[in-house]
């Protein structure tokens, strides 16, 4: 128990104060190897209190992919950090008001209220006899198949969405032309008989179609 | 002392807090912004995961996986919007973003 006690302690701790550095960072790039901290961190305290999935899921998803995400557009974008960080100090004695009163507010409705008695739709079987994860796949893929499958629609119009936006057509690349080159008949096609070794290096302008 | 679902509620408030702080600090920064707001989603998972625990229910559990996924999708989005600003601007402070056309 002791053991827990201080691991939660540890790992709430490096999670805050790798939070208070992403926002509070000189250099966006560390800023998000912040954030991976802080996800590693979050991850382990998952752990700790029996949600291995979400755990594994929570590194493979925000560290594998949307921090890497992050990264490349940080890393990509040329941008004048220096420029940005302008009004810093200025907000900060405002966002600092702002900050404590509603994290004051949310622990004391949080911690003041008694939470904590309601009745369990789907009781969490013994941890002895089905995993985590077997746990979360039985009532995923029955109870909750619908949420499922909307979570993948949401991923599936994200795709989409991203790619549609970053996507540009570019002037003057050459594609082949499929319906031009089904659309041919044995008419619009010259054959001609090239001699050997007098094949490209002539200057002949273009064989086949025309 | 054993730890409670008190400590995992305070944990995700301040989480959450640091994450609307990061948004009035770097005001100008849309990428930090975004930044932040990962940051107010895993706090909210946070919440989620700590009941779905204490309650002994495992619905909890698929909400967070729930939320999980819009987090990656408006990161993706989000993301994706602000390349295509950088595109047409050359720069993603958020004041320049008042004309919506590209």
């Amino acid at each position: 128990m002791i053991v827990q006690t201080i691991a939660f302690y540890v790992f709430a701790a490096v999670a805050v104060v790798s939070a208070l550095l992403v926002v509070g960072n000189r250099n966006p790039v560390y800023s998000v190897l912040f954030l991976i901290l802080t996800f590693f961190n979050v991850a382990a305290l998952f752990v700790l209190i029996g949600a291995e999935f979400l755990a594994m899921m929570l590194v493979v998803v925000y560290v594998g992919a949307v921090a890497v995400l992050f990264l490349f557009v940080v890393m990509m974008l040329d941008i004048n950090f220096v420029e940005l960080r302008q009004g810093f100090v200025r907000y900060l004695p405002i966002g600092a008001v702002v900050g404590v009163i509603l994290a004051a507010e949310l622990i004391f409705v949080m911690v003041g209220t008694g939470l904590g008695t309601a009745v369990a739709g789907s009781p969490t079987p013994p941890i002895d006899q089905v995993s985590n994860t077997e746990a979360l796949g039985n009532i995923m893929y029955t109870q909750y198949f619908y949420l499922f499958q909307v979570a993948g629609l949401v991923l599936l119009v994200a795709m989409m969405g991203a790619i549609v936006l970053t996507h540009r057509e570019r002037e003057g690349v050459r594609r082949q032309r499929i319906a031009a080159q089904v659309d041919r008949t044995r008419a619009s096609v010259q054959l001609t008989k090239v001699k050997t070794g007098e094949g490209a290096t002539g200057g002949v302008t273009g064989g086949g179609v025309k | 002392m054993s730890i409670g679902l008190e400590h995992y509620l305070t944990l995700s408030a301040i989480l959450f807090t640091i994450g609307i702080f990061g948004i009035f600090l770097n005001r100008k920064n849309v990428i930090i912004i975004l930044m932040s707001v990962e940051l107010m989603l895993l706090s909210v998972n946070v919440n989620m995961v700590a009941f779905s625990h204490y309650l002994n229910d495992m619905v909890g559990q698929v909400f967070a996986m729930l939320i999980l996924t819009v987090a990656a999708a408006e990161a993706a989005i989000g993301l994706a919007i602000l390349v295509v600003f950088f595109r047409t601007r050359g720069s993603i402070a958020v004041e320049d973003v008042n004309v919506m056309k590209g």
